[in-house]
């Protein structure tokens, strides 16, 4: 049971953290101002709630490893994150699909979550969620306006859907882990947020004026440390200063 | 031999302390106190240790630090040198925990105090909130993103001054 949760505040923290910062490599590049602080704000969220999950992680392993230790000192195949976050930026269009796969997902498991048996839990979902809901807020506003925009803004919205879609069905394929936090009522039955997801994701489709994607093709193994080879990339760029100067501070 | 701060009758007393710390200025915005913010949920003496317990606005506020610093640094300044702060994430905090003084002073400084009950809560309820300009007061108003200068605030301008202002947004 210890183990099953280090592993889920694990996923939990992982993701939060390697979409926080992909999400923050449009700091001074987005599209528009209001975009760049959007972008930069919602990364800002993402990697202090990393720093809840992988603080809890360090507290229930019990050897002293701090949520930095985690971030910074582990090797990709140690990280627990979707595939889905690694994905690189490409193009605004891809990174606002990206980011509105995810926080749906991440809004309902985040409200499961605010019934965790465990308060540890509990109390994260409970902060996170307020913060999510705003996230959600605004990648569902822009995938309306952007896929029911105009013929450029929809063709680039197509592209990233049908390139990203794989890697949503990775949330809800269920596991030990999964299936022993469930059971503990720690975590969420997958089962349970899957239907959710999937009825607000296609109201919002069907807002955006973008058909649900054909394909059913899933592509697994981040949750189990098996990645895409975006996300070495990913932790060359974060982690350089920790493993070129060991432990260096600000 | 016992000090000032761990003899119980001349350590100041918790109302002191919520005053002293009613003058301490949230780092990003110098109008509203900690203590107006609704960010200090409990002052108390445990022992010879004054227990503060803070609670973070947003998870990622890089404020947060600093006023961990500055209320240490203030109580320090009177004389309490033994605090001890906790960190409370449950229940989280909500913009409904702003004083009244808080949000006329934000009003006063040009941002908009949040409308309460307007919070986001998924994609089938999106609300826009009315929100008064803090510059002249009209209600021609509108939402330019939900984001802003610092994690609580959203950008927003007035269609009747025609000036730009910060939304201190509801969560």
């Amino acid at each position: 049971m210890t183990g099953a949760l280090f592993e889920y505040a694990l996923r939990m923290g992982d993701s939060c953290l390697i979409l926080g910062h992909r999400v923050s490599e449009w700091c001074g590049h987005a599209p528009a101002i209001e975009e760049d602080i959007a972008l930069a704000n919602t990364a800002l969220d993402l990697i202090g709630q990393t720093q809840m999950w992988l603080g809890l992680a360090g507290e229930i392993e019990g050897k002293g490893r701090t949520a930095d230790n985690l971030a910074y000192l582990r090797d990709a195949r140690d990280f627990r994150n979707l595939l889905l976050v690694e994905r690189p930026n490409v193009d605004f269009a891809h990174t606002i699909v990206r980011e509105v796969l995810f926080d749906l997902w991440h809004f309902h498991t985040l409200g499961a979550l605010q019934a965790s048996a465990d308060a540890r839990v509990a109390a994260i979902a409970e902060k996170a969620l307020k913060e999510v809901s705003y996230h959600l807020q605004r990648s569902a506003d822009l995938t309306i306006r952007l896929g029911d925009g105009t013929d450029e803004s929809h063709s680039r919205m197509r592209a990233a859907l049908d390139a990203l879609w794989p890697y949503a069905g990775e949330m809800f394929l269920e596991d030990d882990i999964d299936v022993a936090l469930a059971e503990t009522g720690v975590g969420p039955a997958l089962g349970t947020v899957k239907p959710l997801w999937e009825a607000d994701m296609r109201r919002m489709l069907d807002q955006a004026t973008l058909s649900w994607p054909k394909s059913s093709h899933v592509q697994k193994g981040g949750k189990t440390g098996v990645h895409t080879e975006a996300l070495g990339y990913v932790l060359a760029d974060m982690q350089f200063l920790q493993r070129a100067y060991p432990g260096a501070t600000w | 031999m016992v000090s000032a701060m761990t003899d119980t009758r001349t350590r100041p007393s918790e109302a002191q302390v919520w005053a002293w710390l009613d003058e301490v200025p949230d780092p990003e915005i110098p109008v509203i106190s900690l203590v107006d913010l609704g960010i200090i949920r409990d002052v108390a003496w445990a022992d010879e240790a004054l227990e503060v317990t803070v609670t973070p606005t947003y998870s990622g506020c890089p404020a947060t630090t600093v006023i961990n610093l500055d209320i240490v640094a203030a109580l320090s300044a009177k004389g309490v040198e033994n605090v001890r702060l906790k960190k409370q994430l449950s229940p989280a905090w909500t913009t409904a925990w702003i004083s009244q003084k808080g949000r006329d002073n934000l009003r006063a400084y040009g941002i908009a105090p949040p409308v309460e009950g307007t919070a986001a809560c998924g994609i089938g309820a999106l609300v826009t909130p009315e929100v008064a300009c803090p510059h002249c007061g009209a209600s021609a108003t509108r939402r330019v993103s939900q984001f802003g200068s610092t994690p609580c605030k959203a950008s927003w301008v007035c269609d009747d001054c025609r000036e730009p202002f910060d939304y201190f947004k509801c969560i």
